[in-house]
């Protein structure tokens, strides 16, 4: 199905346009890999709906990136579970084998690194979700393992263009 | 001897699967309902049950249910909230990724006992595998007819919609919960007038936790009794506690309401790590204030936690041993708050960005007298003066922090700097 007629299956579930919103932002970053302007105003021609309130939720809701970010998007959570399971040495770790700072991305668009509010998965801390996945109990002999297994999937893609390309799963 | 309900099917293989369910007694309480049961006999045994919402309030179910007008000239909405973004709490999460058609019958008894023909489960967008599983469980019930147009035969017609949030703990907060529905930024409304009489497009609308619909097939299956001769009187049923932190075995743990605290750390989560010992747990989320360990023979169960100063909350229970520094816990959870602060209301907005400052100077030995005087003045402005309860629990977390580790804070503005470091 195309973008459209996503977005005009997920709005038949509401009786009133709006509430589409959200979901046609989650299927339009799902096929675009972030939101920049123009697809947040096809969003809203689309749904027929004020330009405004699509732009209001794309810059409230932290799911949803109006700039890009990198193949693999790692969100270490940080949160205080997790910070009791020492995630800020992992977010030490990553920064310095990414040679990068949180909320970066590497030069080859690969990995942008992040931390955010908690996962809602407590019982595996330390924890970091990568697209669609959660991965748990982490340290960094996981952690090196779970980049090099990125990698070797991002190979496989003949090409990837420097953070402009789209997060697996998203 | 305690028997677990809400967890009994998780570790069977395929428990999210129908067939699973099906073969465990699933749906046979939703066909009992509507063989025998009118919507208001469903709502009497709700209230007879005493069952207390698990979303943190602790509001007594069948009580909201009535509150919904019979007639009301408008459709009528049950909305679930599964955002679950409390820290410290993952027991919704395991529901819908492992047993998803619990919550879906919850649901189907839920909206046949208040005359809702529409539910929209509201989920966190991070629990990826939690929506897969939901949506295919909801396509699966709809095929065998326990939800859809003639459900079991019946004149019950029920739809179930799955709603994706997008990463904003105030979603949490019902009213916030209806704007984020009606797509617009997660702000709380002004209550009066409540949902049950004017919620999702202006019309009757119950909200209730994925924990607590899980409890309405079991209530309905085995009857209000055994329901109520579960632990406390007052807070009955069994209860799902997420154990996390700096213990030996975290997990989810189905135990009766009221269990003490201790028992639940010390015995079922194995106790602190090697070597180590509990200083302090914080009993229902980050929201909670924290008991010191030598509260730690308190019932889990709400009336008991607030007696001590705390609160059941969502049951995420972190457990904080004596190598953790009390200010960096603090300091955390309170940028948690403010990061989170919808930016509604200028205590919560301002007042956390303000105590967060404050903190991060403590913490990283920059503090200087009187900051402990200007948290307190903080709290004291925040605390009640907010539109929503977000701003609260960020002020009785730090309160109670301050009352009960004054010494950690005192300390790192006394050596300039962090005595754990």
């Amino acid at each position: 199905m195309t973008m459209r007629e996503q977005i005009e299956a997920a709005a038949a579930r509401y009786p009133d346009q709006r509430s589409a919103i959200m979901p046609a932002l989650v299927i339009a970053q799902r096929e675009h890999g972030h939101l920049p302007g123009p697809v947040l105003e096809e969003v809203a021609d689309i749904l027929g709906v004020e330009r405004m309130w699509v732009y209001e939720l794309a810059t409230f809701y932290t799911l949803f990136h109006t700039e890009p970010v990198g193949l693999f998007h790692l969100q270490l959570c940080d949160n205080v579970s997790c910070m009791l399971c020492r995630a800020e040495d992992l977010l030490r770790h990553l920064e310095e084998v990414l040679e990068i700072k949180k909320g970066g991305t590497t030069p080859d668009g690969l990995f942008t690194l992040s931390t955010v509010e908690c996962l809602g998965a407590c019982e595996m801390a330390p924890v970091m979700q990568v697209g669609n996945d959660y991965h748990g109990n982490l340290d960094v002999v996981r952690i090196d393992a779970l980049l090099e297994s990125l990698r070797a999937m991002a190979r496989q893609v003949e090409t990837v263009e420097p953070a402009a390309v789209r997060s697996p799963g998203k | 001897m305690f028997e677990p309900v809400l967890l009994k099917n998780i570790d069977v293989p395929d428990s999210h699967l129908l067939s699973t369910y099906e073969a465990g007694g699933g749906y046979q309480a939703l066909a009992k309902a509507l063989r025998e049961y009118s919507p208001d006999d469903v709502i009497e045994l709700v209230k007879q049950s005493n069952l207390r919402g698990r979303g943190g309030a602790g509001f007594p179910t069948g009580l909201k249910w009535s509150f919904v007008p019979k007639q009301a000239g408008k459709p009528k909405y049950l909305c679930c909230n599964a955002d679950e973004g409390e820290p410290g709490t993952f027991k919704d999460r395991i529901i819908m990724e492992r047993d998803p058609h619990q919550l879906i019958e919850g649901l189907a008894l839920s909206a046949y006992a208040i005359g809702a023909d529409t539910a929209y489960v509201y989920i966190r967008g991070e629990y990826v595998t939690a929506i897969r599983r939901l949506e295919q469980a909801i396509a699966q019930a709809r095929e065998k007819s326990y939800i859809g147009a003639n459900v079991l035969g019946s004149d019950f017609k029920f739809t179930v919609h799955v709603h994706c949030g997008a990463g904003a703990y105030i979603c949490g907060e019902e009213t916030a919960m209806l704007e984020s529905l009606e797509g617009k930024r997660a702000q709380p409304r002004l209550k009066p007038p409540f949902p049950a009489v004017a919620g999702l497009y202006s019309s009757p609308t119950v909200i209730n936790n994925v924990e607590t619909l899980a409890c309405v097939p079991h209530i309905v299956m085995r009857g209000p009794a055994w329901f109520r001769g579960i632990g406390p009187d007052r807070s009955p049923g069994p209860k799902l506690y997420c154990l996390s932190g700096q213990v030996r075995k975290p997990g989810l743990y189905e135990l009766p309401m009221g269990i003490a605290l201790r028992e639940l750390v010390e015995e079922h989560a194995g106790g602190p790590l090697p070597g180590r010992r509990i200083k302090a747990v914080i009993p229902g989320g980050v929201s909670a204030p924290v008991i010191p360990e030598d509260g730690l023979e308190v019932g889990m169960d709400f009336d008991s936690l607030a007696a001590a100063g705390s609160m059941l909350g969502s049951a995420g229970v972190v457990v904080i041993d004596d190598s953790t520094c009390m200010v960096k816990v603090s300091t955390r959870i309170v940028e948690f708050f403010h990061h989170e602060s919808c930016g509604k209301c200028t205590p919560c907005r301002e007042g956390l960005n303000w105590a967060v400052k404050v903190l991060r100077r403590i913490e990283t030995g920059e503090g200087e007298p009187g900051d402990l005087e200007q948290l307190e003045m903080l709290c004291k402005g925040i605390f009640g003066n907010t539109f929503c309860a977000l701003g609260d629990g960020a002020a009785m977390g730090l309160r109670a922090a301050l009352k009960h580790f004054r010494d950690e804070f005192v300390a790192h503005i006394e050596e300039r700097r962090c005595p754990f470091h």
